[in-house]
């Protein structure tokens, strides 16, 4: 019995600075997860993972993340996946202060 | 303090270079992720929750003023101005670039320092009381030991792919400061008739399994150190489960092939290898004992340190809980808290840094250490100079008198940094120590360790804590478990759990549930809350933390 497919987002860490990005459907990366392309279909996901993983040179260890539709864009389901997005809690630093 | 020799020195430059190559064709696409990772991990370099993060050792927890300044300047150069000194002795910066990596790790090069074997399955950083040379209560300074372990396992061709990571700790007093008895391999040195010498302790270890290691040797001869851990490490590395990463480490060995069988191994495998250590490892020792001669102590009047004393309430609050007795009467002992009220535990921004690194070179013979409680100590201060310590970590906000008491809290990354966290641990740290500072309390509740983790892996050695907090994930959100009773010290015990976990918004008041449940059941003042918990036991504690629990069943 296979569960339900949720659905998901690709992400991964940057090579260079080793931080969150998110692929959007026009096969950028992205720091901003609302940007990124929300996927509802299971052999789509697999194949946009594929995609990611031949990228090696710009992501790094990409996964397929639980998501959910929000007002702005892809929303976070987890709260590792809400922490990726802001960055550590104990100093504002990182994302952030942008945020 | 040890000096690398001509070999040390071109063994690190050598790696350094060799990196540098790995990262530039990391970079331009001839390396793989799967061809990288075990090389960057060889130098000390992961990739965790939001950025890079470079390990780098403090061998035994010692360093110089110059190396310490140097940590610093990296921070404000390639880091965000800051680094977190951890438990186990080394420092971890948390948001190098991978292209910056090379020269940090040549600027490390500079100062004598490195990030080998901060990672991987091999023997890790040698860690040793961090009042090595100083305390009072010391028979010797285990320092020497410790790097004379360091040179032979740094690259031993045979323990580079054991089956797990491999961690000694080493103290010279009965006391034990080490946690020696959370270790793969703890030694303690010993005297008998005379002689020096190591009790050795085996397959200790927090993380998934806790256990307390086991005395596999009442006494080795100092002069076998060597022939005798390799013994240890070589059965281990033949019977080491290496079939299941949760089984692998030695404390696993240990208990499913029992302590006697264990011993009767080693002993085999000593009495084989014994005969090929010819003496040069002693003139070795030799030599790095002599580098590790104490300091030429300065005597120094001590009025005006008594002056101070009596009439400066804050500076006497802060001798009273920061200093300890040094093995010299005009000395002292001084531990630099890094966890002031709401701070992160283990932090310290490069501008504190610079200020330890001044104060060890001015006041402290050049020497500093870093505790396995994320703490930073100048281990021979002459009391004369305590006042003008005092004053200067006061300006730099160093001068938290908290050491040993309830804010004085170890936390891991967790899940503000570490990827393999499942819940957040700086953030809980932060706020128990501002709510009990709010409350004033701290000096009145007495010496309690307060330790926390992020996940089941124990970085924070919340398993020896006299209140233990593990964060977990129960169906998507952050959860503590409380565990009560630990202790990391000669008398070490593994906590024990009181019932089930507390939600994020719940874990403080349940801390203070438990503290407020001590207050009420302590004997006098002078029992500490480890003490109590012994005396009293777990259901007074229960029944503070899970009220309705205790009602119903008085019903
Ligand atoms: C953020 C990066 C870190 C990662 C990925 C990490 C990973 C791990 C893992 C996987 C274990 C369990 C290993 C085993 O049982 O075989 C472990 C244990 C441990 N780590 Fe960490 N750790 C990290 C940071 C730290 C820090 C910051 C400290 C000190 C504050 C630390 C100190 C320890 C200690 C003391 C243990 C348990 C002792 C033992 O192995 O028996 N680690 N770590
Ligand atoms: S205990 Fe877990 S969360 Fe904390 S540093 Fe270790 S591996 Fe990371």
């Amino acid at each position: 019995m296979s569960r339900a497919f949720t659905p998901k987002v690709v992400t991964a860490n940057d090579l260079l600075l080793g931080d969150a990005i998110w692929l959007t459907d026009e096969d950028e990366w992205t720091r901003d997860l609302a940007r990124a392309e929300l996927i509802e279909d299971e052999a789509h996901a697999q194949l946009r993972l594929l995609h990611a993983q031949g990228q090696p040179d710009i992501a790094v260890g990409p996964y397929l993340a639980d998501a959910k539709a929000g007002a702005k864009g892809a929303e976070p389901v987890h709260f590792r996946e809400a922490f990726r997005t802001r960055g550590p809690s104990n100093y504002a630093h990182g994302k952030q202060e942008e945020v | 303090m040890y000096k690398y020799n001509d070999f040390d020195e071109a063994f690190v430059r050598e790696r350094v270079e060799q990196f540098r190559g790995q990262v530039e064709r990391r970079i331009d696409g001839s390396l793989t992720e799967d061809e990288f990772k075990p090389l960057r991990l060889m130098n000390g370099l992961y990739l965790q929750l939001h950025a890079y993060m470079l390990r780098i050792a403090i061998p035994y927890g010692t360093l110089s003023g110059r190396q310490m300044r140097q940590l610093g300047m990296i921070a404000d150069r390639w880091d965000r101005g800051y680094g977190h000194f951890t438990t186990r002795q080394n420092i971890q910066f948390n948001w190098p670039r991978l292209r910056d990596v090379p020269e940090i790790l040549s600027a490390l090069a500079d100062v004598e320092m490195h990030a080998i074997q901060t990672s991987g399955n091999t023997i890790r950083n040698v860690t040793a009381d961090h009042f090595a040379g100083a305390s009072a209560d010391e028979i010797a300074d285990p320092r020497p030991y410790a790097e004379l372990l360091r040179q032979w396992s740094t690259d031993h061709p045979e323990f580079q792919f054991l089956p797990r990571k491999f961690k000694i700790a080493v103290t010279g007093a009965a006391h034990d400061r080490a946690v020696i008895r959370a270790h793969d391999i703890g030694l303690q040195i010993v005297e008998r008739d005379g002689a020096t010498g190591f009790r050795v302790l085996v397959g200790g270890g927090l993380g998934r399994t806790p256990m307390i290691g086991k005395v596999i040797r009442e006494f080795l001869p100092a002069e076998d150190l060597l022939p005798y851990t390799e013994a240890i490490v070589s059965v281990w590395n033949l019977l080491g489960r290496r079939d299941n990463k949760f089984k692998a480490r030695i404390k696993i060995t240990v208990h499913e092939t029992g302590i006697d069988e264990i011993a009767r191994m080693v002993e085999d495998r000593f009495a084989e290898i014994r005969p090929q250590f010819g003496g040069v490892d002693q003139q070795v020792l030799g030599e790095i004992q002599a580098q590790f001669a104490p300091p030429g102590f300065a005597a120094k009047p001590l009025d005006a340190y008594e002056t101070a004393y009596a009439e400066d309430p804050v500076f006497r609050a802060w001798i009273d809980t920061n200093v300890a007795p040094h093995r010299r009467d005009d000395h002292a002992i001084v531990s630099i808290s890094l966890k002031k009220h709401g701070a992160t535990p283990g932090d310290a921004t490069s501008a504190q840094m610079a200020t330890m690194a001044d104060l060890a070179e001015r006041h402290a013979y050049d020497e500093l250490r870093i505790s396995h409680e994320q703490n930073v100590i100048l281990p021979h201060v002459a009391r004369a100079d305590l006042p003008a310590v005092h004053a200067a970590l006061k300006e730099a906000g160093l001068a938290t008198a908290n050491i040993g008491l309830v804010s004085d809290i170890i936390a891991c990354p967790g899940m503000d940094y570490c990827a393999l966290a499942t819940a957040r641990s700086i953030p809980v740290a932060q706020q128990i120590a501002t709510r009990f500072e709010e409350l004033k309390l701290e000096r009145d509740i007495g010496p309690l360790k307060i330790k926390i983790s992020g996940c089941i892996n124990a970085c924070g050695h919340h398993h020896v804590g006299h209140i233990g907090i593990l964060g977990l994930d129960r169906a998507g959100v952050e959860n503590y478990q409380i565990t009560l009773g630990g202790d990391g010290t000669e008398d070490a015990v593994i906590g024990t759990r009181t019932g089930p976990g507390f939600a994020y918004d719940e874990i403080v008041p349940a801390i203070e549930r438990i503290v407020d449940a001590y207050l009420s059941a302590r004997e006098d003042p002078s029992e500490t809350f480890l003490e109590t918990y012994r005396r009293i036991g777990m259901e007074p504690f229960k029944a503070a933390l899970y009220p309705e629990k205790a009602r119903a069943h008085a019903a």
